[in-house]
């Protein structure tokens, strides 16, 4: 369960949001909108524990996650506005850092299997800088098949992808929350994600 | 934990322990240097130019030549290290692969030794091999050469340590490439003068062990507060 209290955002001297708050069961999702510059991807930062907000709380199965460390850190999967994949690697060399990353041993086969998957079959053996952005997209979205993490974090995840891709993405992320999983998204794209319990929070200054 | 395990996926997936995750940062980016063969070269081939080009412009004179030979040696080492620093995390932290590994289950510490381990074997490790070379040039004699590559062998991870710190704390900073060097080159100082000072004091009869011993002090210092300045200086780089 993750519990936001009061949260509150400053940059530089623009209070983006104060008095922010949520509860995020097992099976749920939230739905973050608002306008661009209105601080969503503030707000997922902060949720992640990259940032730190201005004021206010988060709780991790009742913890304050600023206490929890690695065990919070297992518990999350964020996937913010860059791929963060490497153009000179191939796409399985990519998968297979990323997982390493996160403390898990992908084995090649696995791998192969896994971008399969994500629609990149006979591809993973190319460097990632002869993909299209939508190919390099499905790489960095590769990490939601293998990922043990309970609450995903994901900045836009559906820009770059073509119709096929967003409705693959929109079953495994209805996938995740019928296992009990928990998604907070961002996205100015209606998605039809057909499972969970929706929330909507609509961040305004 | 249970929880977790309900939700692999895949189910067979297994975990990598704390050194494979710091070995697995340093193949990749060692793998990465292989791709991008040119920055490795670069440094290689500003130090091998630098230090060809003393004795060219002083000319055959060998006792002048033997008495500027660790100085130049090593700066040229210092400058070489420095200039392959602001790609150490630049990258990384452009394409967004930092902020994972700042969310990765492992400590940033340790992601952070493996990255400065892969820069030291791409960017220090071949300095030492090719330095006896180059100090052919200088008539050092057989003793002398093993004193330098031993004095690099320690002094070369040490500038990556240092330098690790520098590159995280300058981030993200326009003009951070001026800033890096103003930084970082007065912390490598104390370096140049054991570094060089073996060298100098091998040739002048006295024995390199106090300055080596001094050098390798100072890098187990630099390998316990290094990496840890440095994960400071990325996480305040992120937020």
């Amino acid at each position: 369960m993750l519990t936001a209290i009061n949260l509150a955002c400053v940059r530089g001297d623009r209070h983006l949001f104060a008095n922010l708050g949520f509860t995020l069961e097992p099976g749920g999702r939230l739905h973050v909108t608002g306008e661009n510059g209105s601080g969503k991807t503030s707000l997922l930062r902060i949720l992640c524990g990259l940032s730190p907000p201005e004021s206010g709380q988060i709780h991790w199965q009742g913890e304050p996650i600023r206490g929890l460390g690695d065990e919070y850190r297992k518990a999350v999967l964020y996937l913010g506005h860059h791929n963060a994949i490497k153009e000179e690697l191939t796409a399985l060399e990519n998968l297979r850092t990323t997982a390493a990353l996160a403390g898990i041993a992908v084995a090649d086969e696995e791998g192969v299997a896994l971008l399969g998957r994500v629609g990149l079959a006979g591809r993973e053996d190319l460097p990632v800088r002869f993909l299209s952005q939508g190919q390099k997209r499905r790489v960095a979205l590769s990490r939601l098949l293998w990922s043990p993490a309970p609450l995903w974090i994901l900045d836009e995840p559906f820009v770059a992808l073509d119709t096929a891709a967003v409705s693959w993405l929109a079953e495994i992320v209805g996938a995740h929350l019928d296992r009990g999983g928990m998604a907070v998204l961002t996205s100015h794209q209606e998605v039809n994600i057909a499972s969970g319990i929706a929330q909507f929070l609509r961040i305004t200054p | 934990m249970k929880q977790a395990d309900a939700l692999n996926q895949a189910g067979t997936l297994a975990e990598l322990g704390t050194l494979g995750v710091l070995l697995a940062v340093a193949r990749r980016d060692l793998l990465l240097a292989l791709r991008r063969k040119s920055e490795v070269m670069t440094v290689l081939f500003f130090f091998v130019i630098v230090v060809s080009l003393f004795p060219l412009g002083i000319g055959p004179e060998m006792a002048l030549l033997r008495i500027i030979a660790p100085g130049v040696l090593w700066v040229a080492a210092l400058l070489a290290a420095m200039l392959s620093l602001n790609r150490l995390f630049a990258a990384d932290y452009a394409d967004g692969t930092l902020e994972q590994m700042v969310l990765s289950p492992a400590p940033l510490g340790l992601l952070v030794i493996g990255k400065i381990l892969a820069h030291w074997l791409v960017t220090g490790l071949p300095l030492v091999l090719i330095a006896p070379l180059l100090g052919l040039q200088y008539d050092l004699d057989g003793r002398a050469l093993g004193v330098l590559m031993l004095s690099l062998l320690i002094g070369t991870p040490l500038l990556s340590l240092i330098g690790a710190i520098g590159a995280a704390l300058t981030l993200g900073v326009r003009g951070g490439g001026v800033l890096l060097s103003l930084l970082t080159l007065p912390l490598y100082i104390p370096a140049l003068i054991f570094g060089a000072g073996a060298v100098e004091a091998d040739i002048s009869g006295l024995g390199a062990t106090g300055h080596l011993s001094l050098l390798a002090a100072l890098l187990a210092l630099a390998c316990f507060f290094a990496p840890w300045a440095t994960t400071a200086g990325l996480r305040i780089a992120l937020e």
